[in-house]
């Protein structure tokens, strides 16, 4: 960010009051924590609006797995990932960004959907007790991360949580690649975390009494680039167990995918991709029934799914490894009638059958 | 599986009376486990261990009515880091991850392996057999501590009913609030006068993960994998008998049992059983 720009922005103070220039409707969203969105069309008949979004900067200790293992976040709205803001095509965005002055630290945010200004980061530099308001204008229909971006502790802000997702959706709702409309029953918002927690030198986690106090040991774990967590919603287990998410057979789901900070691969154990728009973006044509899809460190891409079978579905980060040893595991159950047309159990685990009569090794005898 | 446990047990039909035995048990100065108490064989329920099918459809494990073949002499508590540290020590067991300081508490992050070879130094040590309860030994010795987990009647035609209400259950399962090993007692007695059973250390059996098929009049067993062993504690489960330290993840749910460890019970010998007539000759002639 240059000096100038830092000037400006310090001595024009953020109003509180809209701005009324563009003479269009307007629209305040409450928003909701993930893995949940705020309620939304899909498709919209209705011309541009302006959208009006709040999130609230938190730091604070939370817990990120069984063991009780601590650490301190940084978040947009209390959780890791922040919330999902989801608009249309040529809406403007209009967000208030809050640091109270409960806080520590300076914060702001880059919108990877917004143009110019750092998206945004150049303009939201915001101090303990201050607010920003800053609009922009969603001009390209797709899934984007948003995130902290303050100078020279970028990544520390990310991966302590201050990332989430902004969706912009084509006016006339999401296609297949010959123009025909798809739509989902709900949306899963899987915002996955790279975790970095410094342990002492009997190999425990350790615990910091602030933010700030767990900064240098954090930074020493991240230049490695092995997180000792990689979860999904800030912890292990947030979506498994009590937690798991839930749908019925013939609902199609649309599971957004994000990762602000590195490369990822989500992969619906005994389910597919009907659609998956890989790279998030709905111009471009969604790739038909893929069995596992790459999501970019800094992006999010999103999944179309109608569930055809009951049971308990495993949505994993298919770096297995990183999926059950360090948490990026979900789980959903889905309700509905079994079909035996799509599987059926022949033969349940049993005792080898003798290959032959009279044939005394059936091991010999495969061979 | 009954059956070998049976013939198991059956080796314990020996077991002799209760006094002299614990007796010879009483806590020596340099080795031995203190603490084993002699429990009389009563009938108790058992729901059998394993997996159950009918008709090719999974289903509980029967519950049974079952007594043991003769009293049982098991560990008040489970084997400690102490305990365990001494047969390390003497390069009988292999060395586990202890944390510093913390010698009277039960050894945790063992594996069967582990705890098979500690059963076989303390018996080499001190002469009388010691080994790992059967299931059926620990849910006896358990008591009211040993959960039945039966699920409730589902339809068999439609396996997905059965796989989320399994998975319901193993979700609602409570974490114990301390998940380091804590001093033996911390969890309470049982009504048997066992210390810490289903508290955060769940401890090792000997049985095997056996398969069943169940018919009208008939039980076959189908399989027996003695790769994975019972484990029992505050929920029972089955355990690779390499692992140390457990987890869930991945496709499954539920909660790990916090901690592995165990806890002996005696298999008396020809030796002990000399040296029992000894002591007892010995009481004679002192009477």
């Amino acid at each position: 960010m240059g000096a100038a720009l830092a000037a400006l922005m310090m001595t024009a103070p953020a109003l509180a009051g809209a701005a009324d220039d563009l003479k269009l409707p307007r629209e305040h969203v409450d928003l909701v924590a993930p893995p949940f969105v705020h309620p939304h069309e899909q498709a919209t008949k209705a011309g541009p609006k302006i959208v009006e979004f709040k999130l609230t900067v938190q730091e604070k200790e939370v817990v990120i797995d069984d063991a009780g293992t601590k650490m301190w976040a940084m978040t947009y709205n209390g959780s890791m990932p922040g919330p999902m803001m989801v608009v249309h095509e040529g809406d403007y965005v209009e967000l208030t960004l809050v640091n109270p002055e409960t806080n520590t630290m300076p914060h702001n945010i880059d919108l990877h959907a917004a143009t110019g200004g750092l998206g945004g980061g150049a303009l939201t530099h915001v101090n303990p007790g201050e607010q920003t308001v800053l609009r922009f204008k969603a001009t390209r229909p797709g899934v984007f991360i948003y995130h902290c971006a303050p100078e020279g502790m970028i990544p520390w802000h990310v991966v302590s949580g201050m990332h989430g997702t902004l969706m912009v959706l084509p006016r006339d709702g999401l296609k297949d690649g010959a123009g025909k409309p798809l739509h989902y029953d709900k949306v899963f918002y899987i915002g996955e975390n790279d975790l970095y927690v410094p342990k002492d030198e009997n190999g425990k986690y350790k615990t910091y009494d602030s933010v700030g106090e767990s900064y240098s040991d954090t930074m020493d774990v991240m230049r490695k680039l092995i997180p000792t967590h990689e979860v999904f919603e800030g912890r292990v287990g947030a979506l498994t167990g009590k937690n798991a998410l839930t749908a019925k057979v013939g609902e199609t789901v649309l599971i957004v995918h994000s990762e602000a900070n590195r490369d990822t691969r989500p992969h619906l154990i005994g389910g597919h991709g009907d659609y998956v728009w890989e790279t998030g973006k709905f111009n471009n044509p969604p790739e038909r029934d893929l069995e596992t899809w790459f999501v970019r460190g800094g992006s999010a891409g999103a999944a179309l799914y109608t569930f055809r079978e009951p049971g308990v579905y495993a949505y994993v980060n298919h770096n297995l490894i990183e999926a059950v040893e360090l948490g990026a595991t979900a789980h959903i159950k889905v309700e509905g009638k079994w079909d035996e047309d799509l599987m059926k159990q022949i033969s349940p685990p049993g005792p080898i059958p003798p290959a032959k009569i009279g044939a005394a090794d059936p091991v010999a005898v495969t061979r | 599986m009954l059956l070998l446990m049976k013939v198991k047990t059956a080796m314990l039909a020996g077991a002799l009376a209760a006094p002299v035995v614990a007796a010879a048990l009483a806590p020596s100065p340099t080795h031995g486990l203190g603490g084993a108490i002699r429990l009389a064989s009563t009938s108790f329920t058992y729901r059998a261990a394993g997996d159950f099918s009918r008709g090719g459809r999974p289903v509980e494990g029967p519950l049974r009515e079952l007594r043991l073949p003769a009293g049982l002499l098991v560990m008040k508590r489970q084997v400690t880091v102490a305990e365990y540290g001494r047969c390390v020590d003497e390069g009988a067991c292999p060395r586990v991850a202890v944390p510093s300081g913390t010698q009277n508490v039960p050894v945790v992050g063992v594996s069967w392996h582990d705890a098979s070879a500690y059963a076989a130094w303390i018996s080499h040590k001190t002469g009388v057999t010691y080994r790992l309860p059967t299931d059926e030994e620990w849910t006896f010795a358990a008591a009211e501590k040993a959960r039945d987990e039966a699920l409730p009647l589902i339809d068999p035609a439609d396996p997905a009913q059965a796989w989320i209400a399994r998975y319901e259950a193993e979700s609602s399962r409570e974490r114990p609030l301390a998940t380091t090993p804590q001093p033996s007692g911390t969890f309470g007695t049982n009504s048997r006068g066992l210390e810490d059973l289903a508290g955060n250390v769940w401890e090792w059996t000997d049985s095997c993960f056996v398969r069943t098929s169940l018919d009208e009049k008939k039980e076959t067993v189908t399989n027996v994998n003695c790769g994975v062993r019972v484990v029992e504690g505050a929920h029972r489960t089955y355990m690779t008998d390499f692992i140390r330290d457990p987890k869930s993840g991945g496709c499954a749910q539920g909660v790990p049992p916090t901690n592995l460890g165990f806890r002996l019970v005696v298999e008396p010998s020809r030796s002990a059983i000399t040296s029992t007539v000894r002591s007892i000759a010995k009481l004679l002639r002192h009477t």
